[in-house]
């Protein structure tokens, strides 16, 4: 009994802190997820006159990037938008977030341009509606126009052939 | 040497280039002094234009995490986050939104993450009631191990002799 509650007492401390390992305070749980898309309006970045709206897109299954030049991380996952973009599964938006326009086209330029279309949010208020807080952030929408999956953080290989690409696959399948 | 107060006599050229030099030597000293004075200067200028919104601004920061830097509060964060968090929380007050109102436009985007008084629903009962439970079984083991050295510590009562010897040795300390 002396020795059996200290040791009860740290196995209890035990789990908890082996489950708090595994989790990743990163990873916020979005509250948009199955929830529409925020409708924004946004001038092109390559064209500033003309104007996308994210209503255009209904009907399709798109992937909305949030990317900008000054983001380290996005240079990791841009090769994988750019062979998805040329694979032709899906069209895939930027959301060119807080930056030049220069250098973002620049970026562009330099590392391949994967974009359907790139809108400009220079003050991040599209980003807030859709709850960005890190770039890159990646969000799945479906045909209705519901977001179905939001990656926060670079899109990894495994993330996109294992989560990704099937969601895709099962949602353009859907009516 | 000769101090350099008492020798201020004219034509004594030796100590007035001294007490000039020493007058140099306070100046400079003055100014390098004022050195911190100019930083501070700086750093004061983002200051808002109306002490009340701000005042209804950071009484609601203060209970927001900032999503980027988990452990500061909006309020305190010198994130780009933070910053775009703060904008927009000062608009919605000018925009005449309750606090209510505010909090959930948030939350609604970034989910109860956000706030560090979370509301209570079936997966944070554990956060609101892990402290009672603790608290109430620590409670219980404090008092059955009192009561257990209650049980151990019985009361000794001592023979004649032995309070002889007792009274003995406090009387020779005692002396």
């Amino acid at each position: 009994m002396r020795y059996l509650m200290p040791l009860i007492a740290f196995m209890i401390l035990a789990v908890f802190l082996f489950a708090g390992l595994s989790l990743n305070p990163r990873q916020v749980p979005s509250p948009l997820i199955d929830k529409p898309a925020p409708e924004f309006e946004l001038h092109h970045l390559h064209e500033p006159d003309k104007v996308f709206s994210s209503t255009d897109n209904v009907g399709k299954v798109w992937l909305l990037n949030v990317w900008a030049s000054w983001c380290v991380a996005c240079r990791d996952e841009h090769p994988l938008f750019v062979q998805l973009a040329n694979s032709g599964l899906v069209p895939v938006y930027g959301l060119n977030y807080k930056d030049e326009s220069t250098t973002a086209m620049q970026w562009l330029r330099q590392y391949g341009d994967p974009y359907e279309v790139s809108v400009v949010d220079v003050e991040g208020r599209v980003g807030i509606d859709y709850g960005v807080y890190g770039v890159p952030e990646t969000y799945v929408i479906d045909k209705q126009g519901i977001i179905r999956h939001k990656q926060i953080g670079p899109v990894t290989v495994k993330s996109m052939e294992e989560t990704i690409i099937p969601l895709i696959i099962e949602l353009q399948r859907q009516a | 040497m000769a101090q350099p107060t008492s020798n201020s006599f004219p034509g004594n050229t030796k100590s007035s280039g001294y007490v000039s030099r020493l007058y140099g030597v306070m100046i400079l000293l003055f100014l390098v002094l004022m050195i911190p004075g100019l930083a501070m200067s700086q750093q004061a200028i983002p200051v808002a234009e109306d002490p009340e919104v701000e005042k209804r601004m950071i009484a609601l920061t203060e209970d927001l995490r900032c999503l980027v830097c988990q452990n500061e509060s909006i309020a305190e964060s010198r994130a780009d986050f933070s910053n775009d968090m703060r904008r927009e929380i000062r608009e919605q007050i000018h925009a005449n939104k309750t606090d209510s109102e505010i909090i959930e436009f948030l939350v609604d985007r970034y989910g109860d993450f956000v706030l560090y008084n979370p509301p209570m629903q079936t997966t944070t009962i554990l956060l609101w009631f892990g402290p009672l439970i603790l608290f109430i079984f620590g409670v219980w083991f404090l008092i059955s191990y009192i009561k257990n050295r209650r049980i151990q510590i019985e009361e000794v009562t001592l023979s004649e002799a032995q309070r002889k010897k007792v009274d003995a040795l406090l009387n020779e300390e005692n002396k």
